[in-house]
């Protein structure tokens, strides 16, 4: 699968959709988010969120699509300033960028029709006159690759797969240039997650969309996203483009969590990166560089010194000291993967059965 | 190893839910210290096979037979209370969601004292087996004293295998134990499980989607579909030569990190 990704697409000049600047969202005295700047170019075009739990990242989607109140920073969607829309001018946003959540179980209601639940967007937002509304829904679950007559079942009647289809359906009725997709696969098996991952590449390039991907997983955003943020406890470790973070990433943390990828055909044959214990309490984050406790590198001046962002190349930026040591091909504590295959003594020939 | 049979033997065996077969399984079995992968997606009957071997798939309302052997002895007809013996103490499970396998009222070591106590420790026994376990899964055995909500999902995850380590228990069904994990904490869980199968030579029926978490765990693979086993054989084999269309539609599913460069 290609999503013709256009990394090579000359974004200079051309504003971006999107302007996240500074951004900082507090939930009483935890910084969720901490000072996070993102670009989105117009479409197609996607940029990877990666992280953890409690890294920050379903909190920045939320802030974006104006689902959390952000706290300080400015959030600009082709020149406005989202944080001070009110009224029509809100819900006109509304309609420019939506949102697909993780568990469609949650986000579908379960007495309503999967017709109903998209025409009621449709209404609301006064996308069609209401004598083509059937219609509309028809061709949005044909879009979404759903049979149509889907519009007469309730969402129990899916399979998860097929409701977040419908969730994808119902956030493209309203014709949007932004969708931010918060862990659309990860309830998911990986076939369906497949499929998933192919419909919205086919969307990207039909629709010419903007999106921003949450996901724990490197493998997801690796075909999906031109540009990719890890983030680390509210903070961006490192940002650039997708295939240079995977190729050469300057922050150790981004190695780390690339290397945890499961891979079926290195089995065995690659290391990988100790990362010791959960990442830390929001409430309570570490001194200097949020990441030192947990990082094979660190040195004195991590435990002391936050590291500002910085660039480490052309656009790619990391929030590391240590970064030139990484790059250079510094070592990394690792602990190999025994071969997949490893039979205890005395097993062969016992494997046909 | 006891000879060619592994210590857990399945034969025949076939669960229903009246007169609808679910699960038909001619021949799978787990040998001393293997981990084996049951690959499949909802709706395979790989969970429906764990019911099956805990003696708890009448709990669904599905009726079982055929044969479910350990180390010789046939599980399938025993009674409840003779069942209990085994479960548990011998054969233990772990499952996706953590969260929802731990009581949220009971600190965490009570569950796990409570069920060492359950299997015949007394209270001393039991609490400094438990201490001793969670020191083998990596965790602090202070970490007792909090309950479910107050660990992360990663930690909740170890204290269940910690449970299973406490019993002594020689088989850990794993139902997708790391599918609900963060990639980092579930590159942990693996390793965790690796060294479980070294250290004591526990046998694991690891049960995954994901042919990727499979290839990195697993010794020998079964791939199930509509309840049926499609192939099995060594990991090696199965995963780089596929005799399956479906198997191979499956290793097509993982994403690809080497296709970005």
């Amino acid at each position: 699968m290609t999503a013709g990704l256009t990394a090579g697409r000359d974004l200079a000049g051309i504003p971006p959709l999107l302007q996240v600047a500074n951004l900082t969202v507090r939930f009483g005295p935890v910084r969720a988010v901490d000072g996070v700047s993102l670009d989105v170019a117009a479409g197609p075009f996607g940029l990877g969120l990666v992280g953890e739990s409690g890294s920050g990242k379903s909190t920045i989607g939320r802030a974006i699509v104006r689902l959390v109140r952000s706290s300080g920073g400015s959030i600009m969607f082709a020149g406005q300033d989202v944080r001070a829309l009110r009224g029509p001018a809100l819900k006109m946003y509304r309609r420019n960028a939506q949102i697909v959540f993780q568990d469609p179980d949650n986000s579908l209601d379960p007495r309503m029709l999967i017709g109903t639940t998209i025409a009621e967007v449709l209404r609301a937002h006064q996308v069609v006159p209401r004598t083509a509304i059937t219609e509309r829904v028809a061709a949005l679950l044909a879009e979404a690759g759903l049979d149509p007559a889907f519009a007469e079942r309730y969402p129990h009647q899916l399979s998860g797969g097929q409701r977040q289809r419908v969730a994808i359906a119902r956030a493209l009725s309203v014709q949007p240039q932004l969708l931010v997709l918060d862990e659309p696969t990860s309830a998911l098996d990986v076939r369906t997650q497949a499929h998933i991952l192919k419909l919205i590449a086919r969307l990207r390039s039909e629709r010419k969309l903007s999106y921003l991907l949450i996901t724990h997983n490197f493998g997801v955003v690796s075909e999906l996203c031109e540009q990719t943020a890890v983030l680390y406890l509210g903070k961006i470790a490192e940002i650039g483009a997708t295939k240079m973070l995977l190729r050469a990433a300057a922050h150790p943390y981004t190695v780390a969590l690339r290397s945890a990828v499961p891979e079926v055909n290195v089995a065995g044959r690659r290391s990988r990166i100790v990362l010791p214990g959960d990442p830390p309490d929001a409430a309570n984050p570490p001194s200097g560089c949020v990441f030192h406790p947990r990082c094979p590198l660190a040195v004195a001046r991590c435990r002391t010194e936050v590291p500002e962002l910085r660039d480490a190349g052309p656009g790619h930026q990391v929030a590391c000291h240590r970064a030139e040591d990484v790059l250079a091909g510094a070592q990394m504590p690792t602990r190999r993967r025994p071969p997949a295959i490893a039979r205890p003594e005395g097993a062969a020939g016992s494997e046909h059965l | 190893m006891t000879g060619s049979t592994g210590r857990l033997n399945i034969s025949g065996l076939e669960i229903s839910f009246g007169s609808r077969q679910v699960v038909s399984i001619e021949d799978l079995r787990l040998d001393h210290a293997e981990i084996l992968g049951l690959a499949g997606e909802s709706g395979s009957g790989k969970s429906m096979t764990t019911l099956a071997i805990l003696g708890l798939a009448h709990t669904v309302g599905a009726t079982v037979s055929g044969s479910i052997a350990l180390d010789g002895q046939e599980l399938t007809g025993l009674p409840q209370e003779t069942l209990r013996a085994f479960r548990g103490r011998r054969i233990a499970a772990i499952f996706q969601s953590p969260s929802t396998a731990f009581n949220p009222v009971y600190r965490v070591g009570t569950v796990v004292t409570k069920a060492l106590r359950l299997h015949g420790a007394t209270r001393s026994e039991a609490s400094d087996r438990a201490g001793e376990a969670m020191r083998q899964v990596l965790l602090s055995p202070d970490l007792m004293r909090r309950y479910p909500s107050q660990l992360s999902g990663g930690q909740l995850q170890r204290v269940a295998i910690a449970l299973a380590v406490a019993l002594r228990a020689e088989i850990l069904l794993a139902d997708e134990p790391t599918s609900a994990l963060d990639v980092t904490v579930q590159a942990e869980v693996l390793d965790l499980l690796r060294d479980l199968r070294e250290s004591i030579g526990m046998s694991i029926l690891f049960i995954s989607h994901d042919l990727a978490v499979v290839a990195e765990l697993c010794d020998r693979v079964a791939v199930m579909r509509h309840g049926l086993i499609l192939e099995q054989g060594p990991a090696s084999q199965v995963l780089s030569a596929p005799a399956s269309p479906y198997t191979a539609e499956l290793l097509d599913s993982v994403p690809k990190l080497a296709s970005a460069t």
